[in-house]
Formats: structure tokens, sequence, C-alpha cells
């Protein structure tokens, strides 16, 4: 059961040590009772009052860690319902399924498709980081399990009905930490068995979310931290009552049988291939952990990706770009130079119509700490003095013939001030929006 | 301790409005949530279609309409006819100054004949261009005068003509706000002030497409739900439409082949998954418009429609 601030309060040492790095043992309490900060924190905390608290302190959504490395995805900490209320933790990993439809050459070529497909996007490597291996038979699944982790790399989701073969296929790899699935009502006691000696997590499955809290209470009693829940959603609307019902009653009521992360088969609701990927973008959007997919179709995989890196943007910390210098349409020593900001959603917004114009261009992007063109310009970062020395040091000068430079319309005010700083530059006011770019530099180029 | 589902119920709802003979909006908690409350209507697919030929169309796009362009009745004959399209949105695009420059009279002699040719709701939108807008919407609201439409976008500089326009022949308005919670809730004030019935306006909170700011317009949505339902914000309860097709279709990799942007797989297929996931994204944030533009994407929406209702 979950305690309050001021009971928690009560078992802490009351010394206001700040070692926690709170300024008093009252704040810490507080950050424990919302689930924003760990017991562990605190150094000095007694033993007893340890295992009272371990319980409250735990956060509402548990922690799960499948694969190792740098394809390893962590999942849980989930604190919100809503992204602007803080921020959504962990973006859902995408899992590729390979089940006994796929014969052996079949697999080999999957696995090498897997191992190389991967998107750059905002400085983020995106991809599928898990293969989720599902066979009736033990051998075949123990022998893929092997091959698809030594070869990729890859978190695996080890997919059986039988805890003994569940067993001989995840024990090789134990230390790359798989994912046991699953265990339903039946195969509860064998399956968490397995999970507890070879110390790697694994998913619970029923039916109903009061089948799946019987299943979760279990957990809870014999203290799995490392668990998944399948609320086996027939359809989306089921999807969405499940997976919301699982997060408010995590979060908003504390309720640990539900407090883990989620997982969604998708490739399992339709026979659609697109449709698939739509409805996986649905579980994107609602808290699902792992997602399981049936295609590696780039063309579906890609988009679905950027939607999960969209929606798990910290909205205090928007997306920026690296500072620097960006040629668009091959330019040249005559090409037009505009500056702007390094938001990435102005950088992609312009780029994107200067793309468009198909006049060559060169694109000088500087270092606001993300912010837009006027939200930096009032924070006093995309100002005149700013501006010129990053020009100066940009290195552009040896790129371009010409001494002139596109400011964006809504700074025209540094537009004079701006040329003072550059010295011997001409500062030229553009337009206000990207979408009247295009006819801009058009324009310039006759 | 057992499992009790966490239901969650609102002081508030969404209007429900008349657009053109059909009902959009009523819902009293997010959309789909039918554990938490009731939505008596669908979401409603519309479909874009201009009156000039769009020179800056997606290649996919092109081998789906170019037959039509520059017709704007055949192109919304074939999206209500062969695409099932709930309703049309009408983009007035060549009234554009900088661009056709057509006149206020020949683009509502347009937007009269494309109401003539279907019998499903039409949006008609100006070119977005603020000074030359409210003239074009006059004229088109006078023309249409007996039918009922929704004109727009009604935005800050352009609202009270437009709203007076919409008034003045019973039409319904687009407020279109540049995603900000608050620049929303003004702009439906500023049109109720001016004596619009709150009945008669949708609004536009800006839609940023996958990759390009879908975030923001996924959050604003949110918020702006939540004003309407939480908070039972009157002025915050009108339906939302999401153009999603026309920000979708902008992005690059809509437009640019595998060969270009190697490993990102067949282009006709990216871009029906930037139309489509951009769309499911806002339809479960609150759309309840959303604007498409193409046929496969909507048939994509339709069926995850069925299945977020339980159907399938």
């Amino acid at each position: 059961m979950a305690l309050s601030g001021l009971q928690i309060f009560k078992l802490l040492p009351k010394t206001n040590c700040k070692d926690c790095g709170f300024p008093t043992c009252m704040a810490f309490a507080m950050q424990l009772a919302s689930g924003k900060a760990e017991l562990s924190q605190c150094p000095h905390v007694s033993a007893e009052a340890a295992a009272e608290l371990g319980e409250a302190a735990a956060p509402p959504v548990r922690k799960v860690t499948i694969g190792s490395g740098d394809m390893a995805v962590v999942l849980g900490e989930e604190t919100v319902l809503y992204r602007h209320e803080k921020r959504f933790e962990h973006p859902p990993g995408v899992a590729f399924l390979v089940d006994d439809s796929v014969d052996d050459a079949e697999f080999q070529t999957r696995l090498d498709t897997f191992k190389t497909q991967e998107f750059e996007r905002v400085g983020q490597m995106l991809r599928a980081k898990l293969l989720a291996i599902e066979s009736a038979d033990a051998g075949t699944l123990a022998a893929r399990v092997k091959k698809a982790s030594d070869e990729t790399g890859a978190g695996i989701i080890v997919m059986s009905e039988d805890a003994a073969a569940l067993k001989a296929a995840a024990e090789p790899i134990k230390d790359k930490k798989p994912l046991l699935y699953a265990a339903t009502a039946s195969t509860f006691d064998a399956v968490s068995a397995v999970a507890k000696e070879l110390g790697v997590p694994f998913v619970i499955k029923a039916a109903t979310l009061e089948e799946l809290s019987e299943l979760g209470d279990k957990c809870v009693a014999g203290d799995f931290k490392e668990v998944m829940l399948d609320p086996m959603s027939a359809n989306l609307q089921d999807a969405i009552r499940d997976q919301t019902y699982i997060r408010r009653s995590a979060i908003k009521k504390k309720f640990r049988a539900l407090g883990f992360p989620t997982i969604a088969f998708p490739c399992r609701m339709t026979d659609e291939p697109l449709l698939k990927t739509v409805y996986a973008g649905v579980f994107v959007a609602k808290y699902a952990g792992i997602i399981v997919l049936d295609t590696l179709d780039p063309a579906q995989v890609m988009p679905l990706l950027i939607l999960a890196q969209n929606i798990y943007t910290d909205p205090q910390r928007p997306m920026q770009m690296d500072q620097g210098i960006y040629p668009i349409n091959e330019p040249g020593p005559d090409s037009p130079l505009l500056i702007t900001t390094n938001f990435s959603l102005t950088y992609f917004t312009l780029a994107g119509e200067v793309e468009a114009s198909k006049v060559p261009t060169w694109l000088l992007v500087m270092d606001t700490e993300g912010q837009s063109v006027l939200t930096s310009w009032a924070a006093g970062k995309f100002v005149a003095d700013a501006i010129a020395v990053f020009v100066k040091k940009s290195g552009i000068d040896e790129k371009i013939s010409h001494k002139k430079i596109v400011i964006p319309g809504y700074v025209a005010q540094i537009s004079g001030e701006l040329e003072e700083e550059l010295g011997d530059w001409e500062v030229v006011v553009g337009v206000r929006e990207a979408a009247d770019v295009p006819r801009y530099l058009r324009g310039l180029s006759t | 301790m057992t499992f009790q589902a966490p239901v969650e119920t609102y002081k508030g709802a969404i209007r429900q409005i008349d657009v053109g003979g059909v009902a959009v909006g009523g819902e009293s908690a997010f959309p789909f949530h039918s554990f938490d409350g009731e939505m008596p209507n669908d979401p409603k697919i519309a479909f874009e279609v201009w009156d000039i030929a769009p020179d800056d169309w997606s290649v996919t796009l092109n081998g789906v309409y170019g037959d039509t362009f520059g017709d704007s009745v055949a192109w919304a004959k074939k999206v209500v006819d062969e695409f099932g399209a709930d309703m049309i949105y009408l983009r007035l695009r060549g009234t554009d100054p900088n661009g056709a420059a057509r006149s206020a009279a020949d683009a509502a002699a347009t937007a009269k004949a494309v109401v003539a040719a279907v019998d499903v709701p039409v949006i008609v939108i100006g070119s977005g261009d603020v000074e030359r807008d409210p003239e074009v919407l006059k004229v088109v609201a006078e023309t249409l005068g007996g039918t009922k439409v929704v004109i727009g976008n009604a935005e800050e500089d352009t609202y009270r003509s437009v709203g007076a326009a919409a008034m003045g022949y019973q039409h319904s308005v687009v407020a279109f706000s540049p995603m900000d919670v608050n620049l929303a809730k003004q702009l439906n004030v500023l049109l109720s002030q001016l004596g619009l019935d709150e009945g008669s306006i949708l609004m536009d909170p800006t839609t940023g497409a996958l990759g390009y700011g879908l975030e923001y317009a996924y959050t604003v949505f949110e918020r702006d739900r939540l004003a309407a339902f939480s908070q039972n914000d009157a002025k915050m309860q009108m339906p939302i439409i999401a153009t999603v097709g026309q920000e979708a279709w902008k992005a690059k990799e809509t437009k640019v082949s595998e060969d270009e942007l190697p490993g990102t797989g067949d282009l006709v297929t990216r871009g029906l998954m930037w139309e489509s996931l951009t769309a499911i994204a806002l339809l479960v944030a609150g759309a309840n418009i959303v604007v498409l533009r193409h046929p496969e994407s909507a048939a994509l929406i339709r069926k995850a429609i069925s299945s977020l209702k339980g159907e399938a």
C-alpha cells in the first residue's frame, strides 16, 4: 500500500544532510511518495525503515531491462498519463517476430536484414532492438534463440508455452537478459521459477485485467520485480482500455499488481500488413512497453520508430540539431546563405522548404539550445553579437565567395547591429514564414 | 488487493455540431475511451480537393488524382464516389495572390459547383493569405448562401471579416490557431464575442506531421480536450479538425524515392504510413475530423476506427 509523504518522512533519519540531493528529508519524502525519487538515494536509512519503505518507494511502473549493451531496452519508470504533465520516460522497444512459419533459410535472411536496419534522425540512431523468437519445437526454439542472440546482439523475447523449453532456450544467453514469454495462470509457478533461477524478466498474460492482477499479485508477493504484462487485447478498443487502465492503476492508485510495463502484439490483431503498423501506432501513443511487429519493411518500421521518438520527446527539452553548415541542393560558392536556429522543428521545416525550392542553398544552423527563432531572440541567444561570433567561426567563409547572409524575417530588428558586428558582410532580412522561402529563394536567384 | 476499473468521468463534453447535415463531436471523454464516457459520433474523414492543379504534390498523389487536377468537380466526385469521403475540404489555393491569383468570383463559382456536385458536407478554405482570404471568403459565403457549409480559416488577422461573412449567411467557420492552447481559446472567445454561435465553430489547432512537430500537435490536442472535459471550458469544447494530409505529404519522406533515401523502403508505402500514423495519433489525441489525401491511408484509418470502436 502506498504511503504518504508524511508517513515516509517519519521513517527517514530526519537529519537534512542533503546526501540524497534534496534540501531536506521532507522534500525527499515528498519525491519518494510521488515516485520521482528512489530510496537508494538516501545512504543513511535504517534497514527496518528500508524494508517498510521499499514497497512505497518503488516507482509506480517497475523498471525492466531486456537485452544488453547497445541493444539494451529499458522500460517502465513512467510517472504520468499525459506527456505534457512531465514526459514519457522510455520509448517502446520495437520487436520483430519470427515464428514457425519461417524456415531456416528465411530466418537467416531476416537476421541479416534486422542486423543492418537502422535509421538516423535528429542525431539519434533509431532501430528495432528486439527479436521475438517463437517455436512449438523446443529444439528449434533453443537453436534460433542462440543464433539470433549471437549474430545480432539483440535482446531476445523467448516465446513458448512450455516452461522447460523456455529454460532450455534462455539459459545459454541468460546474461543477455532475454524476456520469457509467457506465464499464464496455469504455468505461472513453472515459468516464474525459471525466471528466478536464470535471473531474467518474464511476461504474465491473461485475458482480463482481473486475472492479470491476480498474476501480478503473485509477482509482488514473490518479490519479482522484472515483469511485463500482456492483457491480450483482442482489438484496439480493448487495447486502449487495457493500456489506459493499467497505466492509471499503477500511477494514480499505486496498484502494484499492474505496476509493470506492457507488451503488445499488433501483428496478431489483424491480417492486413499496413494496418498492423497503424495499430502499432496506437500502442505507441497509448503506453505500450514492447510493440511486436512481423515486418521489417523499412517503409513501415522507420515511420513507427519516428512516431515513438516524437511522442517520447521531453516536452521541456525540444529536439536539437547539431550546430553547423548544412548544404542543401548541392550549393556552390555563389549560392545564398541563410541562418537559423537549431530547434529541430525550425530546421526541418526550413530545410524542407529550401529543398522543395530546388535552389542550391547554404543553411547555417546556430546552437540556441533548441529554441525557435523568436524564443531564442527573446532569450538573448539569437542576437547580433552571438550570431556574429558564430558566423565568423563557422568556416562558412571558406565555402562561399560572397559576404551576404539572410536572417529570418522575425528578427529584422537585429540586421543593423549584426552588420556592424560582422564588419564587411551584408545582412539581408528574409521572410518570416518557411512556407514563403521557396518563392523568396527563387526571387534571389533571378 | 483486487483490480478495480479506474474510470475517469468528466464534467464537460465536446459540443455536437452540425456540419452540413453531418453530426460531429459530442463525446464526453477522449475518443474511443468508451469506458470513460460516450462517443456518439465517429470521427470523420474529409478529403482535400483544390480549385487548381497542385504543382508541389507528391508523385504518389499525382498518380491518384492527376486525371482530375484542374477539374475540382471531377476531383470531388472521385473522392466521394470512389473513396467514400465523409466530407470535402475544398482548398481555394488558386486565390493566393502570389500564385494563380484567381478572382473571388471564380473561386466561389468553383465552390458552388463542388457543393452542387456532391451530397457530402463541404468545408471551403481560403489560400491562407490573410490579405486575400477575407475578400474571397465573403464572396464564397454569399454565393453559397442558402446551403450550409463551413468556411475558413478564421484566424487572428481575419476572424472579424470571416466570422461576419459566416454569420451573414448562416455558415459555420474553421477557427485556425498556431499550435497553442491559449491562442486557440482566445480565438474562440473572439469569435463568440463577434456574435458567432459556439455551435458553429470547428477548431483547427494546427497539425504537425510525423517527424515534423507531431508531438506538439499531439499534446496541444490533448490539452485542448482536457480543458474541455476536466475544466468544462465552454470556449474549448468545439470539435477539432486536423489537416493531416497537407502536413504529412509535405515531408521529404513522402516525396523522395528510395534511390535518394537509401534503406527507407518503398516511396508509396512510406507516404501511406506517414499520413496514417500522423492521423491515428491525432485521432487518439482528440481529432474529430481528419483531412486526408490518399485513399489507401483513408481506408487504413477507417479500419483502425472500426477496431477502436470494438467492431473488428
